[in-house]
């Protein structure tokens, strides 16, 4: 067991869990995390490189390091983990946003307690990511919610005991949907008589979900995942539950933690279920292109710097679920691109909106004004997070955008033709709620004669910072490599499933 | 040719931009402007030995000599972004006429401007600007970004520069920042522009997705041989053909190709301020003058001009885009030039001159046809585009220097300022004349090819827009007039009367002036047309003059020599025939002093429409319908618990009540049921 990679992953967080209980003081916790978040990042850059090789060898396996270890026989419940080009991704994602949320949180009160639930929903995000089973990828994913509410409940602002049980309560409610499709999932997952399993890979190769129940499952998958990532209509707790949140878990949360939503749809509604989600793919077409431009229009309008944010998420988390449902291998590497790109993205924002709450004890960008003067490092750091949000060649966004348009173009139907289009004018929209709040934010006059003795970045809020900006811009600058590391891994059945 | 230089020329720029960028606030001011004009200094020694070697070595590679064809030759091209097998935006250099003419248009002056702001950006004591070193880095952003537009080898590469301009536009828009109106300003030309660049996307997304290639080799042109690429009609015939084969051949009653021809070609008006996406350019006059000169003036506003250009035999396919091109170009060439007969801050007289002589370019291209002089507005067109820049890239650096020794846009603080400033008098006055189209000036000879294709065309648009060139000829030399002549104002005590500016600024002046006095007997048609091929035999200095019309010629000349005359007369000195002029048409004089009233038009639409009518009110449908109904169940399942919780009150008595009653019912239904 201990000599598969990937178990390193959730072994890691532990690891400094019990370290955490160790401490004495804040500078050793601070030194754990440091230490920890920097081996989880070079664990997945290791892994990328790794895996890569293994690739380039020859290896033509959907997943690899797959191994399987027994936990509950009866019930087949295996700890089965194995990792493609995507989930991959994804953990070098959370990694690079743990480790800039650690140095964030660099003078948070009580740190002990701060960083143990921290790290566990951390180890929930990445065991999540690497499991194969689908018994334990959910309990993961209850493993990452549930510290939310704490998280919230202690140490967030404002009307935190509200926000955090309303985001509790829906994406607990997304849960029950969630549970009861994979329990119907299991027991279709073998042809009659065959062994039942929770495994993903087995699951998808028996193929043995007849269409009836995949239309009666598939729907409940697509929202109890859909509710994480922010579909229109359950994305409420998004903006209350951000606005209230610290900023180390605004940036988790929205970094990671709403790509499991994505991820869960791509790896298993529309995996385990490919016709269902050929057929009733217009449904949540409709939903996640209302939730594009909705999320945007919404945006515009907002005072609170978080709220903007959160709009904002809602926006281009929809694209990702948007993309998903298009199911061609352009607008799946797109949508893959653009949790890449969201998260890390939001995460910068978070972290700087974070940054100037510190300093102003304000949100309200009718409050403030002119702070690019008085904090460059961080204006420049919100008007780089900005261009990035608004699909600025050079920067993620833009990749990820046009990889989406351009697989999303290519149903030449009436139907996705009309939403691609309304998908494409967000990028209008989105330019106008970015370009507002960095005008109102950071240029023109000083609103508050006090803002003027404020300082600017401290070194651990700049390492933060530069370290997301320069994901941003490596994502940005070279798209192949990534693209090529997510596109490998669509493989055939999917589209075969479907006949495309 | 190898791909050295061509890679530099891309490099140099944007590292500049890095280095002025994470390093230039802790440089000198100095140092970082003198690397920076280096850097741009050397980039145009490298554009011009590219642009020489192209259009003058007889290389194989560039030329075909047998039928004196220029051909269009890929010096690199790098994958970027695979979408599928052929959908690939690729990172090339592609050198062709248009291309090589453009790398000189822009290295050229943006080197002058870089030089230009050593000394526009500090004040009179010597004082520099705060954030030098970062206007330093935008403007290497700014070249960096125009010249990988000019050089794309594939539309979707275009587009990625496309945005970079717009982005280097914005933040150079915005240089002031501390002030609301340059905020607002640079805003708004982003956010306009952005809309245009939606069209632009829509456009190549159909594009692509009928022909399943972005690159524009693949578009107009056929390979003879590696990386050599010659125009042909026939691929632009076979493009049609695989649309008009495809399975929706037709839109809402328009071909396909026709949508996606108008489509890119609304990115095009929004960069090129076309009515009635042009309500950005006079607000961008918010930023720094010499950047007025460079972005929007001389290169990134001819960047829609220039995209028409590149695809223009897929445009020849369809007559209707064509005409669309015609329609807008004249329109706003005619608006423009009334508007900026009404202004009085100098910038704003010239943004709408550029609108007006873009809108020339673009009609140029429109009425262009093969049959016609071998497309003679195609070559009219770039020829226009090119002395365009040259003086008006030299009007804008002299309205700099007038600004600078001034203090104020307004040209009524200015009069009389011709003893004060007599190089920046000269040279003015030549911008003038250049623009007005006298002979032997730079504009009077592409204006006139300009006006001659479109009588080739219809003599519609050719009244038109020989009314527009008076138009012209007449508010530049108000403008000259009330700027250099009438009386002028006393110097306050205490001040130094206005004088000429420091070499770095005049210099600029004088070579621009002087080549809007040459560029004219530049023989374009031998360097620059639609498919190649040269218009003359030979060639010598005098070959743009045999080769006038001059029936054409002649009317156009009368027709500025007539304007300049009535402004002279009307602005020389102070008098009262321009009132008397107000007062006869007063509301056609207040329509364009307020420019039609657009700006209004445009805040209606997006504060009282996008914001009341829709923002707003999804806000609000979103906190209190859609949260709302999540708070409502909250709520309802909370209200329900407090209500069947005194079911389990803990109370004895009432537990065994309710035993008894239910033991003595399911008695009595036992009962029931058996009987």
């Amino acid at each position: 067991m201990f000599s598969n990679i990937l178990i390193y992953f959730v072994i890691i967080p532990l690891l400094m869990l019990a370290g955490f209980a160790l401490c004495r003081n804040d500078k050793q916790i601070r030194a754990v995390a440091v230490t920890g978040s920097i081996a989880l990042m070079a664990l997945s850059a290791w892994l990328l490189v790794d895996y890569l090789a293994l690739r380039k060898a020859g290896e033509t396996a959907e997943m690899l390091y797959t191994g399987s270890w027994e936990w509950f026989g009866p019930l087949n419940i295996c700890l089965a983990v194995g990792v493609d080009g995507v989930s991959i991704a994804m953990l070098i994602l959370s990694s690079i946003i743990v480790f800039a949320g650690s140095f964030a949180s660099w003078k948070i009160d009580n740190a002990r307690h701060f960083f143990m639930w921290l790290l566990l929903l951390s180890t929930g995000v990445f065991g999540f990511f690497i499991t194969v089973d689908l018994f334990t990828m959910f309990m993961f994913y209850e493993v990452a919610l549930i510290p939310m509410y704490l998280l919230i409940g202690q140490w967030g602002t404002g009307r935190k005991e509200y926000s955090a049980m309303k985001l509790t309560l829906m994406l607990m409610g997304g849960s029950a949907f969630l549970m009861l499709s994979l329990i119907g999932i299991y027991y279709h997952s073998a042809p009659e008589g065959g062994q039942l399993t929770w495994n993903i890979l087995e699951i998808s190769q028996n193929a043995s979900i007849s269409k009836d129940w995949q239309y009666f499952l598939f729907p409940m998958c697509f929202v109890g995942f859909g509710v994480l990532g922010a579909m229109f209509p359950f994305h409420t707790w998004s903006p209350d539950g951000h606005a209230c949140a610290p900023t180390a878990v605004s940036m988790l949360h929205a970094g990671v933690l709403m790509k499991l939503g994505g991820y869960g749809c791509f790896r298993v509604a529309m995996y385990l279920m490919p016709e269902a989600a050929n057929d009733l793919a217009w449904i949540f077409l409709i939903l996640t292109g209302v939730s594009v431009v909705y999320g945007a229009f919404s945006a515009c309008v907002q005072t609170d710097l978080k709220y903007i944010n959160a709009y904002s998420s809602v926006s281009h988390c929809g694209m990702v679920l948007f993309a998903i449902l298009m199911i061609n291998t352009t607008a799946l590497t797109g949508a893959i691109m653009q949790m890449l790109s969201h998260g890390l993205m939001t995460a910068l924002f978070f972290a700087l909106i974070g940054m100037i709450y510190g300093r102003t004890h304000t949100r309200d960008i009718r409050l403030m004004g002119g702070l690019m003067k008085i904090m460059p490092f961080l204006g420049v750091g919100y008007v780089i997070a900005g261009m990035a949000s608004l699909g600025l060649p050079g920067l993620s966004g833009f990749v990820a955008e046009m990889t989406i348009f351009v697989g999303s173009f290519e149903h030449a139907d009436m139907f996705h033709r009309t939403f691609t289009v309304i998908a494409c004018s967000s990028i209008v929209i989105t330019a106008v709620y970015i370009l507002r709040v960095v005008g109102k934010l950071l240029f023109g006059p000083v609103q508050d004669e006090h803002h003027l003795q404020l300082t600017d970045a401290t070194w651990w809020e700049r390492l933060s910072v530069i370290t997301l900006i320069v994901s941003v811009a490596a994502i940005g600058c070279f798209p192949n490599f990534f693209e090529s590391l997510i596109k490998f891994t669509f493989s055939p059945e999917i589209f075969r499933a479907i006949g495309l | 040719m190898e791909p050295v230089i061509p890679i530099i020329i891309l490099a140099l720029p944007l590292t500049m931009f890095l280095v002025l960028g994470l390093f230039g606030h802790k440089m000198k001011h100095p140092v970082a402007g003198v690397l920076g004009t280096a850097g741009m200094g050397v980039t145009m020694v490298l554009a011009y030995i590219t642009a020489f070697t192209y259009f003058f070595s007889g290389n194989p590679e560039f030329i075909d000599a047998d039928t004196h064809t220029r051909l269009q030759a890929i010096v690199f091209n790098v994958d970027w972004l695979a979408f599928t097998d052929s959908l690939v935006i690729r990172l090339g250099f592609l050198l062709d006429p248009i291309s090589a003419l453009l790398l000189v248009v822009i290295t050229t002056i943006s080197f002058m401007v870089h030089l230009y702001s050593n000394g526009y950006m500090r004040d009179h004591h010597g004082v520099w600007e705060t954030g030098f070193q970062r206007f330093y880095a935008f403007l290497s952003l700014f070249s960096f970004s125009m010249l990988g537009l000019v050089v794309a080898t594939n539309i979707f590469q275009m587009y990625i520069f496309w945005e970079l301009v717009g982005a280097s536009s914005y933040l150079l828009i915005g240089f002031y920042y501390t002030k609301p109106s340059a905020v607002s300003a640079s805003k708004k030309a982003f956010i306009v522009t952005r809309f245009a660049d939606l069209g632009f996307l829509l456009g190549i997304l159909v594009l692509s997705f009928y022909t399943g290639t972005f690159n524009f080799t693949d578009f107009t042109s056929t390979e003879v041989a590696e990386g050599v690429y010659r125009v042909s009609e026939g691929t632009a015939e076979g493009i049609r053909a695989m649309i008009q084969n495809s399975a929706a051949p037709m839109f809402m009653g328009a071909s396909v190709l026709t949508w996606a021809l108008v489509l890119i070609f609304m990115g095009g008006m929004g960069k090129s301020a076309m009515m009635p996406l042009h309500i950005w350019l006079p607000d961008a006059m918010e930023g720094p003058t010499p950047v007025s000169a460079l972005i929007h003036a001389a290169t990134m506003v001819v960047a829609g001009v220039y995209l028409v250009a590149r695809l223009f035999p897929l445009y020849l396919m369809e007559e209707a885009s064509l005409n669309i091109i015609v329609v807008v170009g004249a329109l706003t060439a005619l608006y423009a030039a009334m508007v900026a007969c009404t202004q009085i801050d100098i910038k704003r007289v010239l943004a709408f001159s550029t609108i007006s002589q873009i809108a020339f370019m673009m009609v140029s291209l429109g009425v262009a046809r093969p049959e016609f002089h071998h497309g003679l507005g195609y070559m009219a067109g770039m020829f226009h585009l090119f002395t365009h820049a040259m003086f008006k890239a030299l009007l804008f650096l002299c309205a700099g220097a007038l600004i600078h020794a001034i203090g104020s846009n307004d040209y009524t603080a200015m009069h009389g300022l011709r003893k004060h400033m007599p190089i920046t008098h000269i040279t003015f006055l030549i911008g003038c004349l250049a623009i007005a189209g006298i002979i032997p000036f730079a504009g009077f000879f592409s204006k006139d090819e300009i006006l001659t294709a479109t009588l080739g065309h219809s003599t519609l648009w050719y009244v038109w827009m020989s009314l527009v060139a008076g138009l012209t000829a007449f508010y530049m030399f108000r403008l000259y007039y009330l700027i250099f002549w009438w009386k002028e104002h006393k110097v306050p005590a205490g001040h130094h009367a206005p004088h000429d500016q420091p070499w770095t600024m005049t210099l600029p002046l004088v070579i621009l002036a002087v080549v809007s006095c040459l560029a004219g007997f530049v023989p374009f048609g031998n360097l620059v047309t639609w498919n190649g091929e040269e218009m003359f035999e030979s060639v010598s200095f005098i070959t743009n003059l045999k080769a006038l019309d001059w029936t054409v010629a002649s009317v156009s000349l009368a027709v500025a020599v007539v304007a300049i005359l009535l402004a002279t007369v009307m602005y020389k000195k102070e008098n009262p025939l321009p009132s008397k002029m107000k007062n006869a048409l007063p509301a056609l004089w207040r329509w364009c002093h307020h420019r039609f009233y657009w700006d209004e038009l445009y805040m209606f639409i997006t504060h009282k429409i996008i914001f009341g009518c829709i923002s707003k009110p999804i806000a609000w449908f979103d906190r209190h319908i859609v949260d709302g109904t999540m708070d409502g169940i909250a709520y309802v399942v909370q209200r329900s618990s407090y209500a069947i919780r005194t079911l389990q009150s803990g109370n004895i008595q009432k537990y065994v009540w309710v035993y008894l009653i239910g033991a003595l019912l399911l008695g009595a239904v036992t009962a029931v049921c058996l009987m």
